[in-house]
């Protein structure tokens, strides 16, 4: 078996299928996830600020019930499992896509289950910044509006890096899932032709490339945080 | 003049009521330099906290030039912090910013010109004696150094008021010294009334006109530092005045084994 797996033929006819349509599985999946992502902190940013200022003692308090609402919704959203979540935003997705399958359409439940984990983990990052330094800022007529602009976010900016860095390589594993609802990339392939087609191989060389993006992503993410970090 | 009148705090916890202000009274001149000791947990804090506000009163009223702090809206709270400046202990600098842009924090909070801010910003740098160190970030700065850029960020405002908490506890001896210093300058040449909570009686004795003593949060003494020093009538102001509890070591006067006795 592992011979017909490796045979010249299987390879020369992998290395077809790989060059036909890996560069472009490749650019879809950088596509959705940076997408995603760019998608999952424009909403779950500001919720983490919220999280964080909206608590009884915070900068900015929010009414209990609304805060408890906040944090079970997250929560909520967190523990659905992302295969079921996918078939359960379905109509969420007609409605803002226009369709269920399809790169584009994969986005929607790649936000829906990106965002609650972004906005607890940019909740983390704000938690990092020092009460004393928000006191401090109190005791020179900051508004909260100020201290949330000009203390807790900038105070944190090495470690929302960081953070972001987790969210991208999380939601690119996600964006591989997505191929099974029709989501492109590298996924889609890993699925259709390792599970569907037995072309072992080309799973293979599809897995790889996810590690390999993985890896950038992470080695990036890495060195800019570093970079940003002034301590 | 800031004038602290029957102020009590307390803070309700899961462990009980802890009373850390009760009925304290003080005046603080214009261009006084005003130092509070007391023990670790006397309230020393929480007292110059209430005195903007940070900390809310339980009870009592906080003046300054005549105008009720507690009584104040939001904003005109806001507007009136900026003519009280504070340091800490720890500091508390911006880590992620550079010193000139430290400095440059509380007049960004007022809306100043940027660039005037920045000259300004410079113009205390160099005051401080930390002008070279304007695109230095905090973390590449001594302890003492980074207090200096704290005392310039809080001057920049102009305030009339400097609150300094536990300013110099973090530093040692040399440094304290040179800060101390640095403080006792801004009073004199910027007329800034200066409010110094410490532990130590050395900072009392170097900078402060006068004192209060603060134990249990309550003001046991208060009065010129010469004359509390000198003539101290609390147990708390003789354990301050007398660490090691032996007069005779510290003071030669009659009046020490007097005391004693
Ligand atoms: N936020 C708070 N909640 C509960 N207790 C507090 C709080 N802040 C201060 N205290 C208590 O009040 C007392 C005085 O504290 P503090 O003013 O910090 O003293 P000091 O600065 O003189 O060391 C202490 O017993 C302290 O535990
Ligand atoms: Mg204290």
């Amino acid at each position: 078996m592992l011979n017909n797996l490796f045979s010249p033929d299987t390879l020369n006819e992998a290395w077809v299928i790989i060059r036909a349509e890996f560069p472009l599985a490749i650019w879809e999946t950088v596509y959705i996830t940076l997408l995603a992502t760019a998608c999952s902190i424009l909403i779950g940013l500001p919720l983490g600020v919220l999280l964080v200022a909206g608590e009884k003692d915070g900068v900015l308090p929010l009414p209990a019930w609304l805060l408890k609402g906040l944090n079970a919704v997250i929560n909520l959203l967190r523990s659905i499992p992302f295969l079921i979540l996918m078939i359960l935003v379905f109509p969420l997705t007609r409605l803002i896509v226009g369709t269920v399958v399809g790169t584009t359409a994969s986005i929607v439940p790649l936000v829906i289950a990106a965002f609650p984990f972004v906005a607890r983990l940019a909740e983390s990052s704000f938690r990092e910044v020092s009460p004393n330094t928000i006191e401090m800022a109190q005791s020179m007529g900051a508004s909260p509006l100020q201290i949330i602009g000009k203390v807790m976010i900038p105070e944190s900016i090495p470690s929302l890096i960081s953070n972001a860095t987790i969210a991208i390589t999380t939601i690119l594993g996600y964006s591989a899932m997505s191929g099974i609802i029709g989501g492109g990339g590298l996924g889609k392939i890993a699925i259709n032709y390792g599970y569907y087609r037995y072309k072992y191989f080309i799973m293979l060389a599809a897995v790889v490339l996810l590690v390999v993006l993985v890896q950038i992503f992470q080695t990036v993410g890495t060195r800019l945080a570093a970079k940003a970090d002034k301590r | 003049m800031i004038e602290i009148k029957d102020i009590s705090k307390q803070f309700y916890t899961e462990e009980g009521t802890v009373e850390a202000l009760s009925h304290v009274s003080l005046t603080v001149e214009d261009g006084d330099i005003f130092g509070i000791i007391g023990m670790s947990g006397a309230g020393k804090s929480t007292l110059v906290r209430c005195i903007n506000m940070l900390e809310r009163p339980t009870s009592g009223t906080i003046r300054i030039d005549g105008c009720d702090v507690g009584a104040l809206p939001e904003r005109q709270l806001r507007e009136l912090r900026r003519s009280i400046s504070m340091i800490f202990q720890g500091f508390h600098l911006l880590m992620q910013r550079n010193c000139l842009k430290n400095v440059c924090f509380p007049l960004e909070l007022a809306g100043k010109n940027k660039r005037e801010s920045r000259e300004k910003a410079m113009e205390l740098l160099n005051v401080v004696g930390l002008g070279d160190k304007a695109k230095a970030y905090p973390a590449q700065l001594s302890g003492g150094q980074q207090q200096r850029v704290a005392i310039a960020r809080a001057l920049a405002t102009d305030p009339k008021v400097l609150l300094c908490d536990e300013a110099t506890s973090a530093l040692d001896p040399a440094t304290t010294n040179s800060i101390l210093e640095l403080i006792r300058n801004i009073n004199q040449k910027l007329g800034i009334t200066v409010v110094v909570i410490t532990h130590q009686m050395s900072v009392v004795e170097k900078v402060c006109n006068h004192v209060a003593i603060l134990d249990g949060g309550q003001v046991v003494e208060q009065g010129r530092v010469s004359d509390v020093f000198s003539h101290p009538k609390s147990e708390a102001a003789r354990r301050l005045v007398f660490p090691e509890g032996n007069p005779h070591s510290f003071y030669a006067g009659e009046e020490g084994v007097a005391l004693h006795a």
